[in-house]
């Protein structure tokens, strides 16, 4: 560390310098984030405000962080399922009918909010183990197992619900969207609870060691003794528990389940952190901390553009380049090629 | 037993799906008129947007990508294509040469960032579809009607088939492609490469073939296929709206799927792709013909199908290999 300090100048040192951060990917999705934040707050001084009112925070950092919780729910699960080497795009079809299930149960049975969570919580887990097993045991591409439930899951959900939106009105069940706890938004507590619990189970555990393992080369993992097959339906499972909470509180927050609309393209938002925040979407690491960073760059220039009052869609076009910009900076084939190019320009 | 080539089964079994489903269709809705050259011809009119993407489709999921931008291209090139003639007062024509054109352009630079990164295909266009909706947003806000009388008239083109029904210019040009499509992915240099290049793009490279130059070839196609479909949406919809195709990219595969091309690439064929345009086609109709089937039952039941012809294709690819293996 000190040799390298002691001479920065030669080239090869400070390629190494470079190659360290570059393989960091946490630490660019931390610095992106960062200079996100700085950029908005240069351009509008009010963004960095927070306010102590009524026991309660209010400001524009309290807004990304509680509109980004679904985001960031959808794509924690992703993350874990993505450090396979797989991908899920039913989780925005799977938010939209665990918000339908819970409205459907509270208004058309009367269930109490608690069972009609625990009820949509399990329907979310269970359509997660079912991709689990069609990519585990029939051994489907994930992107086709995942895009046949992406297809029939809100299909399925549209035909619960008539085609109609279901409003209702239910104490616990508007909690998870609206309430309060020590005056932080309730969804805020339940993503940072859950992105504690996946950080937690990643470092104390084997988890940490065996997602990535099955990601790389699932054969060397399954010859080297690991339930290969369990590990994947505990991950799709997850991602759909993950994806069943994000839709309660999408449809707390408005007390309405809206299938048609709900999470649409959401899976697509998610699957971006992911990939901003560094982990590989051929499998490998998972980074968690990194996928959340991810999950608030998106969400802070979507509110940014909307401060500046840009119409939201023009975000779309922003995120488009950040993508490309984000991936490009973490393409080996990328850095190669230039690096090509430069010499034989040189040479 | 006669034996089928490995490669033609999924195709075979395609087209027994669609049989079935129009047998069963046939003897259900007997009474209703199921069973006329109308409801054929109409399963190609009404068809004919998602059949063009789908031939583009085609050619991507060959070459072992796919291209999930094709339904925002699609919108981006009805809504360029509406502005231009409504605006500006163009040509019908022109406006639709360069909205075509614009999405050939987006296209390209989308194969060429798959080849320069290596970033997925699936990424990139999804990038691309993020970028091609909010262009969409740019351009304009709303849907845009088109008034053209030139317009009018290449909308009310169809060739007439006397009682029969008629063939309108859509899906006049859907079958165009389906053959200009054959053509180029059996008979042609580029053809091969795809097909090389979606078996093993380590084998293509070492056969000769330039992998870069291919796949920028393939998503302007995909590109040319997507924006050639906006400006039939116009036809359509005498308007052009960039909202419309949400999900398209969807139903493009699963009808590419659905006519036995292997999602991993290197096998199938365009010919498959319009049998799967029509089984989708077919489910699509008998939805009309049955007042308690929801829009929702219908995802279901394509999503199902989906399913089951990944899983036959998986059987069919698993017991080909094995009797390869027993031969040797």
């Amino acid at each position: 560390m000190t040799g390298e300090r002691a001479d920065p100048g030669t080239p090869s040192v400070r390629r190494a310098w470079l190659d360290r951060a570059r393989t960091s990917p946490a630490f660019w999705s931390a610095l992106l984030l960062a200079a996100t934040l700085i950029a908005i707050t240069l351009a509008n001084p009010d963004f960095a405000r927070i306010e102590w009112r009524n026991h309660r925070l209010y400001g524009a950092p309290v807004d990304i962080l509680q509109n980004g919780t679904p985001v960031m729910l959808l794509a924690l699960g992703m993350t874990l399922v993505i450090a396979t080497g797989g991908i899920d795009l039913s989780v925005g079809s799977v938010l939209a009918m665990s918000g339908a299930v819970a409205a459907l149960l509270v208004t058309r049975c009367a269930t109490p909010g608690p069972l009609a969570i625990a009820a949509a919580l399990g329907v979310g887990t269970l359509i997660g183990v079912w991709n689990g097993v069609l990519v585990a045991y029939l051994r489907l591409q994930p992107i086709v197992a995942t895009l046949v439930a992406l297809v029939a899951v809100r299909g399925l959900a549209l035909w619960l619900t008539d085609d109609q939106k279901v409003p209702f009105h239910e104490p616990t069940l508007e909690w998870l969207g609206n309430g309060h706890l020590l005056g932080v938004p309730v969804p805020i507590v339940l993503a940072a609870l859950l992105a504690l619990a996946v950080l937690l189970a990643l470092r104390l555990t084997v988890l940490g060691l065996y997602l990535p393992a099955v990601g790389v080369n699932p054969r060397a993992a399954r010859l080297c003794g690991l339930r290969v097959d369990w590990l994947l339906l505990f991950t799709y499972g997850f991602a759909g528990f993950c994806a069943a909470l994000a839709g309660l509180i999408v449809a707390a927050d408005i007390r309405e389940a809206d299938v048609a609309n709900a999470g649409l393209y959401l899976e697509l938002d998610a699957i971006l952190a992911v990939v901003i925040g560094g982990t590989s979407l051929v499998g490998g690491r998972p980074r968690p901390i990194g996928t959340l960073c991810g999950a608030l760059i998106m969400q802070s220039l979507t509110v940014a553009l909307q401060m500046r009052a840009v119409v939201t869609e023009y975000a779309l076009l922003v995120k488009a380049l950040a993508v490309v910009l984000a991936c490009t900076l973490q393409s080996e084939r990328f850095f190669e090629w230039f690096r090509a190019r430069r010499e034989v320009r040189s040479a | 037993m006669i034996a089928i080539p490995a490669h033609l089964r999924p195709l075979l079994a395609s087209v027994v799906a669609l049989l079935l489903l129009y047998g069963f269709a046939a003897i259900r809705y007997y009474d209703d008129g199921f069973v006329s050259t109308r409801v054929i011809l109409n399963l190609l009119n009404d068809n004919a947007v998602l059949g063009v993407v789908a031939v583009g489709m085609t050619f991507v999921i060959l070459s072992g990508g796919i291209d999930l931008s094709v339904g925002a291209m699609m919108g981006l090139a009805s809504i360029v294509i509406a502005v231009l003639v409504t605006k500006a007062g163009w040509h019908p024509l022109a406006a639709m040469i360069v909205g075509v054109g614009l999405t050939t352009t987006l296209g390209a630079l989308m194969g060429g960032l798959i080849h320069v990164t290596g970033i997925k295909p699936f990424i990139v266009t999804l990038a691309g579809m993020f970028f091609a909706r909010g262009l969409g947003f740019c351009i304009h806000l709303e849907s845009l009607g088109i008034t053209a009388p030139t317009h009018q008239t290449l909308a009310a083109t169809r060739i007439s088939l006397g009682s029969a029904g008629s063939l309108r210019l859509p899906a006049i040009l859907f079958l165009g492609f389906v053959l200009v499509g054959t053509y180029v992915a059996t008979m042609t240099r580029f053809g091969r490469g795809i097909h090389a290049l979606g078996g093993s793009e380590e084998a293509s490279r070492l056969m000769g073939i330039r992998p870069g130059r291919l796949r920028v070839a393939l998503y302007a196609l995909s590109g040319l296929c997507s924006g050639s479909a906006g400006a039939l949406l116009t036809l359509y919809l005498s308007a052009g709206n960039h909202l419309e195709g949400v999900g398209l990219e969807l139903d493009a595969i699963a009808a590419v799927v659905v006519g036995g091309t292997l999602l991993t690439g290197g096998v199938g064929s365009v010919i498959g792709t319009l049998v799967g345009v029509l089984i989708i086609g077919v489910i699509l109709t008998i939805v009309t013909f049955e007042p308690d089937f929801s829009a929702g039952l219908t995802r279901v039941v394509i999503g199902g199908l989906l399913l089951i012809f990944v899983l036959i294709q998986r059987t069919l690819i698993s017991w080909s290999s094995r009797t390869k293996n027993r031969a040797i």
